[in-house]
């Protein structure tokens, strides 16, 4: 069907009409053009979204605060300080939570491998805590509740950690030094926020008898199962009654214990990105649908405008046949190169953005899913084609002498 | 070559029914230089293009070599047009974004020839038109005696049996007419059937035989007298 011939027709008709043959191929490849960039934000506000999100999504967070108002004979600003007893008793609270940690940041603590240096967070932690951050072992293993018992000097280290003092050489079995003490590195962890890699992981218990007081805790933290955000928000405030008990601060005091719900926001988040998500997919549909519109305009304004020269074609023996497909094969040609051309701009105006635009908390990476890019400007060649067809076949099957009488 | 019988053809605009051809009976055999004459109205075009198959007709019959041109598929006349039929216009009709050589060798392309052959073929026939120079030019460039000397070989190149031309004089000055018709008189005598649609007598003058219409019927049929040409 596409000899070397009909090519070379095609290719001087669309040299010879540069205006007619641009205005199709802008309206294709602007309206691709667009999706691209609409489709890329969208993908790059979600990736915002969900770099916030690097946490299991059911996990709960709280640790002491200071307490406002003045209850029970204490007066108010007293700090509420947690400790080992407290994992325990929220343990025996509840049978659905996993992952029950006790936590304590010694934030900025310098940590050495031979002569190179850096200065980390090292988190205090049980087990549990590190399947609450979801983090991701690439080498080695993760703490375990032996290294718990038996006060191991072990470290687990993150991603950063590994590349800032260990270079290229294998961590796994290799002592550090953190805060003058040496530990030996068991396992290597990457996390999909990438600052939470700037960090170490050391057993609680070693850490409450070397670096802080003992049994002193920060935090606590834990994953829910299957609850909903509800009966999450529910457990929280069953924990707040208990330590208010055993603390002795108003239960209503909002600031005497600080809680985060991961469920809650994802939930919040998840509707936000939702909601973007439509709203891409209508302007998405908007802006295919212009497209298509321009070409179907201009495919139909190429029929008129050329329906004596089909006229003349047909009176020195031009069958309708190769009429029609001369219109198609050239609506086809346009659009897929205009189309081609859009979304090429259309990613490299993304790179350009993703590489000049600091990858913050609500925008980052914006690329574009390849696969519906091309799916938008399939449609548009073949909705092109299809709007050629129709007024195509039309004049190719009009008597010649009145497609000749056609001005 | 060509037989007509009984033919009738109306034109429908509306509630209006304009009877342009009421029954028309003409043979033309091969090799004939003809012209058909009548006033404007008269239905002469009409007739010349049913005999070109750009247009249908009604009823009677209409033959080319005793094959029926009835109801035809367009993809068949298609063949017709390209292979039996040569076409000129008073219009010209060229495609205004193809050179002279390219317009000439179009009817080529539509019978599958190469470009390569198809545009040396081209220049023999502007060559024999004395527009070789000329057959990088586009129609916008040349003039209209040039302009219908091109597609005189447009109609040519496919080696047709039959040449029409309606009024192809018509927008040209009288000599370049005379020059046209030079050609279309050497053109008949290498034994090509050729048509002319004239309204101007000393154009139907030059040709073999003389087919006036009148309100779409042959009202008369007669050879011109050669000395009333050269007196």
């Amino acid at each position: 069907m596409l000899d070397l011939d009909q090519w070379h027709e095609i290719l001087s008709t669309i040299r010879k009409n540069k205006l007619r043959t641009f205005l199709t191929g802008f309206s294709v490849a602007w309206g691709i053009f667009m999706l691209v960039i609409l489709l890329g934000s969208g993908n790059g506000l979600a990736k915002g979204i969900i770099y916030n999100f690097s946490d299991a999504k059911n996990s709960v967070w709280m640790g002491g605060g200071q307490t406002s108002t003045a209850y029970g004979g204490f007066n108010a600003g007293r700090r509420i300080e947690l400790t080992n007893e407290d994992v325990t008793l929220v343990d025996k609270m509840f049978d659905d939570i996993d992952n029950l940690s006790g936590r304590y940041g010694i934030w900025g603590s310098l940590v050495s491998y031979k002569n190179n240096y850096g200065e980390f967070d090292v988190q205090a932690i049980h087990p549990g805590h590190q399947n609450t951050e979801a983090v991701k072992l690439i080498n080695g293993r993760l703490l375990n509740n032996l290294d718990i018992k038996q006060y191991r000097k072990v470290a687990v280290i993150g991603k950063r950690v590994k590349d800032q003092i260990f270079k290229d050489e294998d961590p796994i079995g290799k002592y550090i030094i953190v805060r003058g003490i040496p530990f030996q590195v068991v396992g290597v962890f990457d996390d999909i926020h990438e600052g939470e890699t700037e960090r170490l992981y050391i057993p609680i218990s070693l850490a409450q008898k070397t670096f802080i007081s003992k049994n002193r805790i920060g935090s606590i933290s834990f994953t829910t199962g299957d609850a909903t955000v509800k009966e999450a928000e529910q457990m929280i405030e069953e924990i707040k009654t208990k330590m208010s008990r055993k603390y002795n601060f108003d239960p209503e005091d909002t600031r005497a214990m600080w809680s985060w719900n991961a469920l809650e926001n994802y939930q919040q988040m998840q509707a936000l990105f939702k909601g973007i998500n439509i709203f891409v997919l209508i302007i998405g549909i908007f802006t295919i649908i212009a497209g298509i519109m321009g070409v179907s305009n201009i495919m139909l304004i190429v029929v008129k405008e050329r329906t004596k020269e089909m006229g003349i074609r047909k009176a020195i023996g031009a069958r309708p046949s190769s009429i029609i497909w001369m219109i198609l094969q050239e609506s086809i040609l346009i659009t897929s190169i205009a189309g081609y051309l859009g979304l090429v701009l259309g990613v490299i105006l993304l790179e350009v953005v993703a590489k000049a635009m600091p990858a913050s908390d609500f925008f980052r990476n914006p690329g574009v899913n390849f696969n519906v890019a091309i799916g938008a400007t399939v449609m548009i060649v073949i909705a092109g084609a299809v709007a050629g067809y129709i007024p195509a076949k039309k004049a190719a099957n009009i008597q010649p002498v009145v497609a000749l009488h056609d001005e | 070559m060509i037989r007509i019988e009984k033919l009738h053809k109306s034109y429908v605009n509306g509630n209006n029914r304009l009877h342009v051809l009421k029954g028309i009976d003409l043979n033309i055999e091969s090799g004939e230089l003809i012209s058909i004459m009548g006033s404007s109205g008269s239905g002469k075009s009409t007739l010349l293009n049913v005999i070109g198959i750009l247009d249908s007709y009604d009823s009677g019959d209409y033959y080319i070599d005793d094959t029926l041109i009835k109801n035809m598929s367009e993809t068949k006349a298609a063949w017709y047009r390209n292979k039996m039929i040569g076409f000129v216009f008073q219009s010209f009709n060229l495609i205004a974004f193809k050179n002279a050589m390219e317009n000439v060798a179009l009817p080529l392309y539509y019978q599958g020839v190469s470009r390569k052959r198809r545009n040396i073929i081209a220049q023999e026939y502007l060559e024999r038109m004395g527009l070789l120079e000329w057959a990088e030019h586009l129609p916008s460039e040349l003039s209209g005696g040039q302009k219908q000397r091109v597609a005189i070989a447009r109609a040519m190149i496919s080696k047709p049996k039959i040449i029409l031309a309606d009024e192809p004089t018509g927008a040209l000055d009288t000599q370049t007419s005379y020059e046209v018709m030079d050609i279309f008189q050497e053109v008949n005598k290498e034994g090509m059937t050729v048509i002319i649609v004239t309204h101007e007598k000393d154009i139907s003058e030059r040709t073999d035989r003389i087919i006036r219409l009148t309100d779409g019927i042959i009202d008369r049929e007669y050879k011109p007298k050669k000395e009333a040409h050269y007196a």
